[in-house]
């Protein structure tokens, strides 16, 4: 512009980076809640429950919870463009099934697998279909192939389960990296969970992402290709999906219809627990992982000290709903600090960059 | 009943010295307004004026901070809508709020329907009600049919009828005509005068003079927030009006440098969409200035969004520098050179809840991008330069892009699409909702990107605006251009002209 | 020529949607007529589906429960939420029926039914309260519900177990108890139907639950109590699920912790399929009762039409979805029309 250049670059040298220290920007907000809370379960169970401190219960949970752990990766994405995927466990059947029937037949199992895939990521390109380009919401069309993509995998083996696979491949699924209590499928969720990271938080399709969630207009005005990244994600969030139902299938040695009924539940408590935003453009990997991690570690802490599944429920239940309505009254006080009908006072953007 | 004489007596409603600020963003200093029963009162100012401030202080959406308020002489202070709305003032907006799912009958008496023994409503009562109701105000609407579809006319008849039906006193239009058809707002004028002479008072908010002049008896001018003049209409004239309304000599206050016209960067040929805009055909070469001018429903942000790709369009064709671009494909006009700051800066324009500096950067991405990682390291680094180029005012860069004022945000949707060194720069409104000083360095930074070789396609619908930053003015009317005129011929009169009636366009 | 204030295309065609509403007359007569497609078809391969005792009276008498969940569901809906929690609603109904009758031996049958529609209005209001005062999506509290609710049940249950030798005869007959041939089950849940039809079509209460549904921002403006609305419309849902456990207990005998899991996607499934639009403002209980009957018809007929019954949630599942999108091609149809005709 025309004014004149020192006062451009005064100005350009006074724009701090950051409104706020650094220290609050990662303690203060909600990922740090639940690392906090997630820190404060481990150790208060290391001291009072029997056994919780030793390897063999971290063995078990963390084999328990690597479903939850492998699909809460693309649903956070999910979530945050403002949609949601209620048919995730019924593709992980899905895939369980086809592993296990197609084995059955005679296909060798590497093969299966790969097929399973597959068919999660066409399941998954279904609901990504209707809802991008017929234009139907997400949570009525995923209430829709929950019950079709469950049906299916009951149909297809009734009652039955196939119980018999390669040896390899199952010990390969419960097995543990070297002589830690670590199960190896730890490797295979790392790997995948820095892949969704840096996808969602260090490249272009993950700006679009927040982008989508917040201002699905503004996005769409800005070159952002809003249909095409839904699409991509729900295809992601069936593959996934479809790799969660194949570990559940190797670790038990059983694929049936009914496999992990119920596992979308844990999948989206642990997503909001961990700090995303039902109303999307809101969320990081880091605070999900942190919240399947809270869910798993009380679940197997309160076993550990015979508490029953059902106060699990309980408490997984009063923790989802305390989380977001807790989010609700914050956003609540911080508008009746402004004046009413006016402008907020000038805060640092929640979007994670 | 006559029509009673004008402006005597205790005004059904009465502003005075009303003030409202938003943080630091003064929205009005001094606003006043006295509505008497049995006329219809103009409210007429520039964008950022405090027009919608008032109307939303009537409606009760927002308390003053000072002055008086009063109804018929009575001092109020809504605390809500409803409370306006039992004291008698109805509010019909430009996008009227009703009930699509339901009926045009149940939309007006929602909350109150007539009802018989046990509660029951009485459908038959209230179908008779609702068509007294539209014979009352001369017009035809189906009394069964769900309001999803009904043409924005039609909505703003039914709110009309809510209005009268809850006996409303005052009755505030907030710019109705803009996407009324000629018929329609002949309609709506007639129904505003029967309101009129039943003793009602109507408050008229519209950029449109000659629908002022035509409808309205007095006329009550603001700008920059305050309270100008209010005179009888026939003691007044467009011309001095205009003066008021802008408080300046018009002519020196947009200067446009001369710039070397080149050749035709973007040639859009043939665009048609039934129904929006038809054969529509123009260029814009670089270092030109081409306004788009019209009334507001024209169609001018709708075949901006058409060339950029937002929308579709069904036939025509849409080229830079020669190279076609891809309909319905805003990524693909991006590259080719094509940027558009929209009409909308909050909705469309920026992502509210995010950041400075993930705003600015936003077009850009790619090119920040090593390998596909993007580091806000970069992010920041660009934001920084862009930012301060367009001397954004913000102390950091991760401030929240919806808290800073109007203008600066409209800095920071141009730095974003100035950031993608764009070939052909189309902007809608520039200034619309700017306060002065932003306006003038908006248009300085235009001019001098002109200079540099730009090609600019700039909507507007402030005539000042206009005729002071274009090198030629096209006029759209009701989605074609019905002119072409140069600097030189281009008055208020003949853009006007054109804009209002398309067969005497001068060029 | 109008110019149409739209922002872009896609938010058009969202609202748009609403106008499936405006099919729902042809909706319900549709489903019915598929209903009883359905009948006929199962009836000619195998007479004893319909024309046996116990065919016909398993025909109306099963779904009835189901139909009270969709009712209450449906009510939810419309007013643009959803409520995930009433499976776990209806079981702890039925386990607390079974409990009343073993530790208050002789108390009255209508104590019962009562005490279990006001404890399902009871965790209705909690859910309600939740959604209307802290403005979170109901699709999140009532998942969380879900959960505690369910939890509460099994370990209220321990590792007992109801069964039908614990309950009064008198009680266990209205199970199977017929009224003019007429299962007294189904009776009960017509009466609800017809009282909650007669309610959201004829009183201003159920009026403002569509328009709450339609356009929430507008209901806002308009001042309609929506607050207490939405309050009403969760406790009524929740009631209805109460009272669905009560007649639970009564048709089944043996109730065990996990009673009623997965009703609450059933009732959804019911109300999409019967017309009531996901998007709320539109849709009425008949349709939502009839998707009900239509669905648990279909499970049964499956078999007979040599489908083998491991199917049927994948038939749920294709229904579903082809009710939406059924809805979706409507609506874009008809507003083209409309825009076509306010063109001409």
């Amino acid at each position: 512009m025309t004014s004149s250049n020192t006062a451009t670059m005064a100005v350009a040298r006074n724009y701090k980076d950051y409104g706020s220290a650094l220290w609050k920007r990662i303690i203060l907000t909600r990922e740090g809640a639940v690392f906090a809370a997630l820190i404060l379960v481990i150790i208060i169970a290391s001291v009072t429950v029997k056994h919780f401190a030793a390897p063999i219960t971290a063995t078990y949970l963390l084999l328990d919870i690597a479903p939850i752990l492998l699909i809460a990766l693309p649903m956070t994405l999910v979530i945050i463009t403002g949609e949601i995927d209620l048919s995730v466990a019924s593709t992980a059947a899905l895939a369980s099934v086809t592993l296990g029937t197609l084995h059955q037949a005679g296909m060798p199992l590497e093969l299966a697998a790969l097929v399973a895939i597959i068919v999660g990521a066409l399941a998954g390109a279904l609901n990504g279909f209707l809802i991008t380009v017929v234009g139907l919401p997400s949570l009525a069309v995923t209430i829709g192939t929950l019950a079709l993509y469950r049906g299916l995998a009951v149909g297809l083996l009734g009652t039955t389960a196939v119980t018999d696979f390669t040896e390899f491949w199952k010990d390969l699924a419960k097995s543990k990296i070297g002589g830690s209590a670590i199960p190896s499928v730890v490797i295979l969720i790392a790997v995948l969970a820095v892949a969704f990271a840096i996808l969602l938080h260090f490249t272009q399709f993950g700006r679009g992402i927040y982008a989508i969630g917040l201002s699905p207009e503004a996005a769409r005005f800005s070159g952002v290709r809003v249909e095409r990244t839904k699409f991509i994600l729900f295809v992601m969030s069936g593959s996934v999906s479809a790799l969660a139902g194949i570990f559940y299938t190797l670790r038990f040695s059983s694929a049936r219809g009914d496999n992990q009924t119920g596992l979308e539940l844990s999948v989206i408590a642990a997503v909001l627990l961990g700090g995303v935003s039902i109303f999307g453009g809101r969320g990081a990997l880091h605070g999900v992982l942190a919240g399947v991690l809270l869910i798993g570690t009380l679940g197997s802490a309160l076993r550990l000290a015979s508490v029953t599944s059902d106060v699990i429920n309980i408490i997984t239940g009063t923790l989802l709903v305390a989380s977001v309505v807790s989010t609700s009254v914050l956003a609540w006080i911080r508008s009746k600090r402004s004046r009413p009908g006016g402008k907020k006072p000038e805060t640092a953007a929640a979007t994670k960059s | 009943m006559t029509i009673s004489p004008p402006a005597t007596g205790t005004p059904a409603l009465e502003l005075r010295s009303i003030a409202k600020s938003f943080g630091s963003v003064v929205a009005l200093s001094s606003g006043s307004l006295a509505l008497h029963s049995g006329s219809i009162h103009a409210l007429i100012g520039e964008n950022g004026a405090g027009k919608s401030t008032i109307v939303k202080i009537i409606a009760g959406l927002y308390q003053r901070d000072t002055g008086d308020f009063e109804l018929e002489g009575e001092s109020v202070d809504f605390k809500s809508t409803a409370e306006s709305k039992a004291a008698g003032i109805a509010v019909i907006y430009q996008e009227p709020t009703l009930f699509p799912d339901l009926s045009v009958t149940e939309n007006i008496f929602m909350g109150r329907q007539p009802t018989l023994s046990l509660g029951r409503i009485d459908r038959k009562l209230m179908r008779e009600q609702a068509v007294g109701l539209f014979s009352r105000l001369g017009v035809r609407i189906d009394p069964d049919r769900p309001t999803l579809g009904l043409s924005i006319a039609d909505q703003q008849i039914i709110e009309i009828a809510k209005a009268i039906s809850l006996e409303a006193k005052v009755l505030v239009m907030d710019e109705p005509t803009a996407a009324l058809s000629g018929v329609e707002v002949e309609r709506l004028f007639a129904v505003a005068r029967s309101l009129r002479d039943e003793g009602r008072a109507l408050l008229f908010i519209s950029h449109r003079f000659d629908e002022v002049f035509d409808l309205c008896d007095t006329v009550t001018v603001m700008r920059d927030g305050e309270y100008i003049s209010t005179d009888p209409i026939g003691d007044t004239s467009v011309d001095q009006l205009v003066r008021r309304m802008v408080g300046r000599d018009v002519t020196t206050l947009f200067p446009k440098e001369e710039a070397t016209i080149g050749d035709p960067v973007l040639v859009v040929e043939g665009l048609n969409q039934p129904g929006i805009f038809h054969d529509v055909n123009f260029e814009v070469r670089s270092g030109e200035i081409v306004a788009l001018a019209g009334l507001v429903g024209a169609g001018r942000s709708e075949i901006a969004r058409a060339v950029f790709g937002v929308d579709s369009y069904a036939a025509g064709r849409v080229s830079i520098n020669g190279r076609n671009v891809p309909r319905h494909n805003p990524a693909a006009a991006m590259t080719l050179g094509l940027a558009l700051v929209p009409e909308d800066r909050r909705k469309q324009g920026l992502v509210l809840e995010s950041s400075v500096a993930q705003n600015t950067t936003m077009a850009i991405r790619r090119s920040l991008s090593k390998v596909g990682l993007l580091f806000s390291n970069a992010e920041n680094s660009a934001a920084r330069i862009w930012a301060s180029r367009l001397e954004v005012k913000t102390s950091a860069l991760d401030t929240e892009v919806g808290t800073l004022s109007g203008g600066n945000q409209q800095k920071v949707v141009l730095a974003k699409w100035l950031a993608t060194k764009p070939s052909v720069l189309i902007v809608d409104e520039p200034t619309r909702g700017i306060d002065v000083g932003t306006k003038a360095e908006v248009h300085r930074l235009l001019s001098q990107l002109a200079g540099e070789g730009l090609a600019i396609l700039m909507i507007s619908s402030e005539l000042p605006e206009v005729l002071g930053m274009a090198d030629r003015v096209l006029v759209v009317r009701e989605g074609r251009i019905t002119a072409d005129i140069p600097r030189a011929d281009a008055t208020a009169e003949s853009v006007m002209l054109a804009a209002t009636h398309s067969q005497e366009a001068t060029a | 020529m109008t110019t149409q204030t739209t922002t872009t295309q896609s938010s058009f065609g969202t609202r748009v949607l609403h106008g499936a509403g405006n099919f729902a007359k042809a909706r319900e007569t549709g489903i019915l007529i598929a209903f009883v497609l359905v009948v006929v078809a199962a009836t000619v391969k195998n007479p004893n589906f319909l024309f046996s005792n116990d065919g016909f009276r398993d025909l109306l008498l099963t779904p009835s429960i189901l139909l009270l969940v969709a009712v209450g569901q449906a009510v939810v809906i419309i007013t643009r939420n959803v409520d995930l929690s009433v499976g776990s609603t209806l079981g702890l109904s039925a386990y607390l029926t079974g409990r009343l009758f073993i530790d208050f031996p002789g108390i009255p049958i209508l104590a019962v039914f009562l005490i279990g529609i006001l404890f399902g209005g009871l965790l209705g209001l909690v859910n309600g309260a939740l959604v209307a005062f802290a403005r979170v999506p109901a699709l999140v509290i009532t998942l969380g519900t879900l959960y505690i609710y369910r939890g509460i049940n099994v370990w209220w249950t321990g590792s007992d177990r109801i069964n039908a030798s614990d309950m009064p005869k008198d009680f266990l007959a209205l199970g199977t108890q017929q009224f003019f041939s007429i299962p007294v089950l189904t009776i009960i849940a017509l009466v609800v139907l017809i009282a909650a039809g007669w309610y959201l079509r004829n009183q201003r209460g159920g009026r403002e639950l569509y328009a709450i549904g339609s356009d929430p921002g507008a209901a806002n403006l308009y001042g309609l109590k929506v607050t207490q609305r939405v309050l009403v419309a969760f406790v009524v849902c929740g009631a209805l699920a109460g009272l669905a456990g009560v007649l639970y207990a009564a048709r089944y005998g043996t109730i065990n912790s996990q009673a009623g899991s997965g009703f609450e996607l059933e009732a959804v499934g019911a109300a999409v399929i019967g017309g009531v639009a996901i998007f709320g403002g539109s849709g009425t209980v008949w349709g939502a009762a009839i998707g009900a009957f239509l669905l648990f018809t279909i499970n049964r007929a499956l078999p007979i039409l040599g489908v083998q019954d491991f199917w049927q949630r994948a038939v749920v599942g294709v229904l579903i979805i082809g009710a939406i999108v059924l809805d979706r091609v409507l609506s874009l149809r008809q507003s083209r029309k409309l825009v076509e005709a306010r063109d001409n």
